[in-house]
């Protein structure tokens, strides 16, 4: 009974994925390819293109590795460490993810040139290192919410135990520690990896012209050139790494076995000076490198013809010359947008993680590896894919309000699934079973425990969806949508588009608005969890 | 409004399900909540319907002798395309053939109309850059009773691929922003019906590349090289050659051709000002220090020198200093930026019927409207471009500092579709190595 009720769950997000994922992906390779099948030959064997696939797998795995080495002292602080503004610590670090690029770009810009860092011998504006960099500084929000998320629901209780044994605080952490918390990192990482296999305007806005990724290629192929053959060619290269690299992926998680004691909160406040400094430090660390360039935005939105002021923002309350729709209203937008994305995410994710960790094999597979591909596949296939397929009858969403965030929740629905999976992986099944023993039906089973201990990472799931929204990732610019659904991300761009300083200073004033609405957001979404449950 | 408000509702109810876990039965309770949201969906969209046909009803009098005659008109031009290629000819000609035509199938159109919607909703899709004032759209449909639901498709590039792509089911009636280096492409794959429109008859006929009118010039604007008249180092730019001027060194700065459409404008530029002799003109660029963005933003708010960068001259648009002006921080009388005239290049934006439209008629009505003056004196301060129809009047810092240049450089669009891949992969050999 358990069983048909799990394939009954993977219905919802299987056809989820089929519909606006698969066949629209599938449609538009077949258009590419179908006539032309010589041009995946071409695109093989091409030394450009070979070179282009080989430099977007190693910045990717670079970029990786960068945001896990950039995000390890807010990671392990956040997780283990009690002190006033945890909380806040890991709402800020979405930050980041949800400004447009083109800001971003330009504060580290500015910053790079305060500091002296584009003069000389050190440059950094159109080398790989700004690709790197600026990957690492939208994805820190990835590790520290997820594996900070899962490392402080983790029973501290073994490491201790080492302690006492004797084990140094380092061989506790390797040891005893780091296997544990490998599920969650691999998820993290996963994800981080192919944000940064897929990106787009910071390959282009960053790292100069010479820079070249499949992702970039398929647009140019794609969209300057309408050469579709071409871009569907590059859009299965691209697909088959994105899927190797999942594939690998889920192996090494399964591998890891999960079944630690999971707890409400493993923190502890810091006693003595030298943990002060430490958990002081590693906040320094983390904020200088995700502040620094935030501090020139925020010096930016408040400066007026070289002075300070709130006229920027004064501004925006009314209608903005050359946007449509006033600031607010365009606010309105994106938060209705980003809660529909993040509604969709979490019925798709919530049931997804649920199918992944207690359905059968095959159902458990399928979504474990269907439900990432999105990420990694090209905003301009997907795109291009729901605009050739979702176009009759019922199913004509092409103009639809729902088209946005449908496709926005395609890329948060890994989020929420990477959060749950972990969390849901590690809870011990003796605490099941002896629910089941104590005489609890299964559905009690599945509140009491998987629900509950669920909730936390759920909610790290939801802030991502909403993040994801509201910053605008993904195929949603090739959908059509009515100038009055217009959001901030477009506004802002909207505004940097046309020469001006006021309209640069409300772009930057937008910009900071939009921070601080994600925050807010964030942080509710946050709180209606039941902080990780009590039951333990 | 209200229904984003109800969704607004609903999905914080839906959340807050979603995390408390409080019922035995929540993971089924998520199942349910995602069937009430494809339910609200619908209800959206039962919205908008009724708020456009109380806007019909207003004023169906007033539109149906318009619609009639504009009707045949392009009745005329998509059944007979050798009629139309007689009046290209002689442009001047253009408004006489249709309006005879008018009359003798007026009974035919009068039958067609009972058949057809008599107050359509037609969608308009445009790049990402259209705007106009509030209530511009509003005044086609009260003038036709005729709706018109705007979407936009992403840059100029995504729009044209896009239409490509969607040819057999088109997503729009209308498609505006298909510019001139990019005609060619969607006249090739036979995008749109040909209609030409009574108002053409004013418009300069320079402007009107397509002889067989299967596009309409909407607006007009010139790609040129701005410098921040304090930042200069030397003299004020007059040529295209004092860029290579050693004084200049470093101090250019544009957009790459592949990736940017004003890049592209000035590659087309140097091509049509040096003929085969561009490659050179184009090393000696790379040999005075010039720098390549992405995008226009990222030249013009990232490195010129006005917002902090090292740039003094930058590729931006001849309409770029009465933006200044309009958008200064504290009010002046002059912009910071001059235009080098020498180095522009003529864009032109058109608009075309799309092959597929349920509504030709309101179709052709709507590029009418986008010739009128109403349409066309909203241009200049929503898209910082010039209005092709003379009678439109020019807000007073067009005419005071944005004057277009006297001698635009431009190339066919069929020379430009040609070659476009080629002269885009020379320059990527030369500049970028």
């Amino acid at each position: 009974m358990i069983r048909s009720r799990n394939a009954a769950l993977a219905i919802v997000p299987a056809a989820f994925l089929a519909l606006f994922f698969v066949y629209p992906v599938a449609n538009l390779i077949w258009r590419g390819l179908g006539s032309d099948l010589g041009r995946l030959g071409d695109v093989m064997t091409g030394g450009r293109f070979l070179r282009i696939i080989w430099f977007t797998i190693w910045q990717a795995a670079a970029s990786t590795l960068l945001t896990l080495v950039v995000a390890a002292p807010l990671t392990w602080v956040v997780a283990n460490r009690r002190f006033p503004g945890r909380r806040l610590v890991r709402v800020l670090v979405t930050v980041p993810f949800v400004l447009p690029t083109v800001v971003v770009a330009g504060a580290w810009i500015a910053l790079a040139a305060r500091l002296g860092l584009d003069e000389g011998t050190i440059r950094i504006r159109h080398t790989v290192w700004a690709i790197l960099l600026a990957h690492a500084f939208f994805n820190v929000a990835v590790v520290v919410r997820s594996v900070g998320g899962f490392w402080s629901q983790l029973d501290r209780r073994p490491e201790d135990a080492a302690r006492t044994l004797g084990a140094s605080s380092w061989v506790a952490f390797r040891e005893v520690t780091l296997p544990r918390l490998r599920g969650a990192l691999l998820a993290a990482l996963s994800i981080v990896f192919l944000f940064s296999f897929t990106s787009f305007a910071i390959i282009l806005l960053l790292g100069g012209p010479r820079r070249a990724t499949i992702e970039t290629e398929i647009f140019r192929w794609a969209v300057t050139r309408t050469d579709i053959a071409t871009a569907a060619a590059l859009s299965i290269v691209q697909m088959v790494a994105v899927l190797a690299l999942v594939v690998l992926n889920a192996r090494l998680q399964r591998s890891v076995g999960g079944r630690q004691g999971m707890v409400r909160d493993r923190a502890r406040a810091a006693v003595g000076a030298r943990a002060r400094a430490g958990t002081a430090g590693s906040l320094m660390i983390g904020g200088a490198f995700l502040g620094a360039p935030l501090v020139i935005l925020l010096e930016r939105s408040f400066r007026v013809g070289g002075e300070w002021s709130l006229e920027n923002f004064r501004s925006l309350a009314e209608r903005v010359r050359l946007l449509p729709i006033s600031g607010l209203d365009a606010l309105l937008n994106s938060l209705s947008f980003a809660l529909a994305a993040a509604g969709i995410a979490v019925v798709i994710g919530g049931l997804g993680s649920l199918v992944i960790v207690h359905g059968g094999r095959f159902w458990s597979r399928v979504l474990d590896l269907g439900l990432l591909l999105p990420i990694g596949t090209s905003a301009v296939t997907l795109g291009f894919g729901v605009l050739i397929s979702l176009d009759r009858g019922m199913l004509d969403l092409r103009s639809s309000w729902w088209i946005v965030p449908l496709t926005q929740s395609l890329i948060a629905v890994p989020f929420v699934v990477r959060s749950v999976v972990p969390v849901l992986r590690a809870i011990d099944p003796s605490m099941r079973d002896a629910a089941a023993t104590l005489g609890a039906s299964p559905a009690v089973v599945r509140r009491e425990i998987d629900l509950r201990i669920g909730a936390r990472a759920l909610a790290t799931g939801v802030g991502f969806a909403f993040a994801i929204s509201l910053g605008e990732f993904g195929a949603t610019s090739f959908v059509g949508r009515r100038s009055d659904w217009l959001t901030v991300p477009l506004a802002i761009e909207r505004l940097l588009g046309t020469p001006g300083e006021v309209l640069r200073g409300q772009a930057m004033a937008l910009s900071v608005i939009l921070m601080l609405v994600t925050a807010i957001v964030v942080l509710i979404g946050d709180r209606l969890h039941p902080d990780g449950g009590g039951v333990l | 409004m209200k229904t984003k408000l109800f969704v607004f509702a609903m999905l914080f109810a839906l959340l807050a399900a979603a995390c408390s876990g409080d019922d035995g039965a929540s993971v089924r309770e998520l199942g349910d909540d995602e069937s009430s949201e494809s339910a609200s969906s619908g209800s959206a969209s039962s919205g908008s319907g009724s708020a456009s046909s109380s806007s019909e009803s207003a004023s169906s009098e007033s539109a149906s002798s318009e619609s009639t005659s504009s009707a045949s008109a392009s009745e005329e031009a998509a059944d007979e395309p050798e009629a139309t290629d007689d009046v290209a000819s002689d442009d001047d000609d253009g408004t006489v053939a249709p309006a005879d035509d008018a009359e003798s199938e007026e009974a035919a159109d009068v039958d067609e109309a009972a058949d057809v919607e008599e107050c359509p909703t037609i969608t308009l899709i445009t790049h990402d850059s259209f705007f106009l004032s509030e209530g511009t759209l509003q005044a086609f449909s009260d003038e036709t009773c005729i709706s018109v639901e705007q979407l936009a498709g992403g840059d100029a590039g995504q729009l044209v691929s896009s239409a490509i792509l969607t040819k057999d089911n088109p997503n729009a009636d209308v498609l505006f922003g298909i510019d001139n280096t990019f005609l060619q492409r969607g006249l090739d794959a036979d995008l749109f019906l040909p209609y030409a429109s009574p108002a053409l008859a004013n418009i300069d006929p320079s402007l009107i590349l397509d002889p067989e009118n299967r596009v309409t010039p909407i607006d007009f604007g010139d790609v040129c090289a701005n410098y921040w008249i304090e930042a200069l180092p030397g003299d004020v730019p007059t040529s295209l050659d004092d860029l290579l001027d050693p004084v200049n060194e470093g101090q250019f700065v544009t957009q790459n051709p592949e990736t940017s459409s004003p890049g592209f404008a000035f590659l087309l530029a140097t091509i049509a000002k040096y003929g085969d002799d561009w490659e050179d003109f184009w090393q000696g660029l790379v040999d005075n220090g010039v720098t390549i963005t992405a995008g226009w933003e990222d030249a013009y708010y990232g490195a010129f020198a006005g917002y902090g960068g090292p740039s003094s001259i930058v590729m931006s648009y001849a309409s770029s200093p009465p933006a200044e002006v309009l958008f200064a921080a504290e009010p002046i009388d002059e912009p910071p930026t001059g235009v080098l005239f020498d180095s522009c290049y003529r864009q032109i934006e058109f608009a075309g019927i799309l092959d597929g439209t349920e509504y030709p008629d309101a179709a052709a009505q709507l590029i009418d409207f986008m010739l009128g003056t109403t349409y066309q004196e909203d241009i200049p301060l929503n898209m910082f471009v010039y209005p092709v129809n003379p009678d439109a009047v020019l807000p007073p810092e067009f005419v005071e500092f944005g004057p277009l240049a006297e001698n635009p450089l431009s190339l066919s669009p069929e020379e430009i579709e040609a070659n476009r891949e080629a002269w885009t992969e020379r320059w990527v050999e030369i500049v970028l190595g």
